[in-house]
């Protein structure tokens, strides 16, 4: 099954006047316009629900237009009560005014979040319940809205990839490939294969890392708490491997455009290996206590059931499709990097209910160790860098001992990497599903615009579909389940 | 040489001062509330875990009701959104109750010196200890932890704390 994208651009000429909404056609249009709409304040005709989404409600101007200045910070004196939006969400879902006050069928309305243990971050999901079943439900984001966009249009190409550490940050590293693999693709640069394959194994690697964060945290939200030692363990353990390679534990800042900050360390296949036994082990114990387990069985199967006909119209990727029956994956589908010689299977779900979605990641992780270990039989000899001085700094060397050395290398820092006027997207299969960015350049070292087309924010969009109808307890595994990053949910 | 009351007592009953007794229990189990927005809260994940066992220093029992704790750890980056959701958090803690920054963000808003980002909770909340690093270790987060038990060894009973505090909220 393929699946193209096709990109359409429209010009507004007044956004007052706005375009009209596509939310007749795409379910996923729903947030992202209203994210268009409170960030450059263009309107959507016809978009029923129109009104900001990561900043607050109090906010005045619309901050991703270039006269808004960045550091025009507007405090939030109280926060939105939603009042308006849970209404109109039981209307769409057939319960009038009346059985919403009568005494007799009267609503509760129930807040999880925006600080509450189950969101895992800063969420807040409101629900309409009768008794303990959820009959309608909003969300809110934007709490950890840190305007990741509009700072990076202030620095370079190369100084945005510690802000990409920061947007999922269970597995920072992919994000940093997942960034300046889209600049290099831009630029025309093809990574040497050395890195071609650093960047398949520590992707792998971190997609392991966010599996085992997802499994452990959502197990805990079960209340099975000696799964998150079994997993969380191993996590902490890899941080060695990670620290000694990158100097960091969480945010590895590893990429640069055109290369990696650093060749692998000397021993590190051992490492590595030692690493991925110890997770096998550690996932391996984690399933003999859930695999059979009555209570993980009562609580997840056939519980929060997404259809994949509304995945898709949600925008859906990653492990939270996959587990709905759709076989998309990047890397099988639009293969970079070499994935078309590993050999690797993309497990896919049959019932697209929480327990699809939690075995897929299990699975998910056996899977990418698999292509580590055949990665780190293929990884040849060579370079990391491409030999091309517009892009990469210079040797230190060259840059202590003569003038055209120290001329290149101050360019490059100061004006940064120069990428050629225009605007492109490029997309790569991260823990959550698809990671995209979409950049203009003008030409200069400093991006004119990026845009980051962030796997959580779409799933997200969705988790309404999902909850109306089950219980909150339900919610709450359900929110785990989907592994929200609050980091590049809002940005 | 015990004098007064002491000398009486012998060896059969232990005085100290109220403060010394009262200070000493709240030190070795202070229980916190972990206000994780971002990065950091996964830096606190670690630090709960068992190689770093915050246990070891009583503050293992991790509350996420603002009711029943008191010590607020907050992790990760504040948006003027979150303010104010972070101001009623701490004002739901009951009294004795401690603040620890977590990482740049928290403290001086870090690398995000922009439109929406708080640049530093302590515009919001007063806060007793701040930890550097982006974010920063469990070693440090255990190391701001031992500060804090500092701190409330030399308190007082008698002395409300951080009464006179304004932030941009207030």
């Amino acid at each position: 099954m393929s699946i193209s994208c096709a990109t359409g651009k429209r010009t507004v000429s007044d956004p007052e006047v706005g375009l009209p909404s596509a939310t007749g056609i795409w379910d996923s249009a729903h947030w992202a316009e209203r994210e268009v709409f409170d960030q450059y304040g263009i309107r959507f005709n016809g978009h029923p629900d129109l009104r900001r989404i990561l900043n607050h409600w109090q906010f005045q101007g619309h901050p991703l237009r270039k006269d808004y200045p960045i550091r025009n910070g507007q405090v939030c004196l109280e926060t939105d009560s939603m009042e308006k939006e849970i209404r109109a969400r039981l209307h769409v879902k057939g319960y009038d005014d009346d059985t919403i006050s009568d005494i007799n069928t009267e609503i509760m309305f129930l807040n999880l979040g925006p600080s509450h243990p189950a969101t895992h971050g800063a969420i807040r999901i409101l629900t309409a319940l009768d008794g303990e079943t959820i009959l309608a439900n909003v969300n809110e984001i934007g709490y950890l809205h840190r305007g990741f966009e509009k700072t990076a249009e202030t620095l370079t190409y190369n100084q945005v990839i510690p802000l990409t550490d920061r947007l999922n940050y269970c597995s920072a590293l992919m994000n940093n490939i997942a960034y300046v693999k889209a600049i290099e693709k831009w630029l025309g640069i093809e990574v040497t294969d050395r890195t071609q394959f650093m960047r398949v194994i520590l992707s792998e690697f971190f997609r392991v890392q966010d599996h085992l964060v997802c499994i452990a945290a959502n197990l805990v939200d079960m209340g099975g708490l000696t799964n998150y030692w079994y997993l969380y363990n191993e996590k902490e353990a890899s941080y060695d491997f990670i620290s000694r390679l990158t100097g960091a534990r969480l945010t590895s800042t590893f990429t640069r455009i055109g290369g990696m900050y650093r060749d692998f360390h000397e021993g590190w296949e051992a490492e590595l290996e030692t690493q991925i036994q110890a997770i096998e082990r550690g996932v391996s114990d984690s399933l003999k206590l859930i695999l059979k387990n009555r209570i993980v069985h009562d609580r997840t199967q056939g519980v929060c059931i997404l259809p994949k006909d509304v995945a898709l119209a949600y925008g859906y990727t990653g492990p939270c499709l996959r587990a709905s029956g759709v076989p998309f994956d990047l890397r099988k589908d639009a293969p970079y990097y070499h994935y078309d010689l590993f050999d690797f299977e993309v497990p896919i779900g049959s019932v697209g209910d929480i327990y699809d979605r939690i075995m897929i990641r299990f699975e998910e992780i056996f899977q990418s160790i698999s292509i580590i270990r055949q990665a780190m039989k293929m990884i040849p000899d060579g370079p990391i860098f491409v030999d091309n001085p517009l892009v990469v700094l210079p040797p230190k060397d060259k840059v202590y001992n003569n003038i055209e050395g120290l001329a290149n290398h101050f360019k490059l820092i100061f004006e940064g990497v120069h990428v050629p006027a225009g605007e492109w997207y490029d997309s790569f299969e991260a823990a959550n599903g698809e990671l995209g960015f979409y950049c203009v350049s003008d030409g200069s070292g400093r991006p004119y615009k990026i845009k980051v087309r962030p796997p959580c924010f779409y799933i997200m969009g969705g988790f309404h579909e999902m909850v109306e109808g089950a219980m909150v307890a339900d919610a709450v595994i359900n929110l785990g389940s989907l592994n929200i990053i609050g980091g590049e949910l809002d940005r | 040489m015990a004098l007064g009351l002491e000398a009486q007592l012998g060896d059969s009953v232990f005085t100290t001062r109220l403060d010394e007794a009262i200070n000493w229990g709240r030190q070795y189990s202070l229980w916190p509330m972990v206000f994780g927005t971002a990065c950091c809260a996964i830096e606190f994940m670690s630090t709960a875990a068992s190689q770093h066992d915050i246990s070891r220093y009583g503050a293992e029992v991790v509350r996420f009701s603002p009711r029943q704790a008191d010590l607020i750890l907050v992790c990760g980056t504040i948006s003027y959104k979150q303010a104010p959701i972070l101001k009623r958090i701490y004002e739901q803690m009951p009294e004795p109750k401690w603040v620890i920054s977590m990482g740049a963000c928290a403290s001086s808003g870090g690398m995000y010196e922009n439109y929406c980002t708080v640049q530093g909770i302590d515009t919001i909340i007063p806060v007793d200890v701040y930890i550097s690093g982006c974010p920063p270790r469990p070693e440090a987060v255990l190391d701001a932890l031992m500060k804090i038990q500092e701190q409330i060894k030399g308190e007082t009973l008698l002395k409300d704390r951080h009464k006179d505090f304004r932030g941009i909220l207030d």
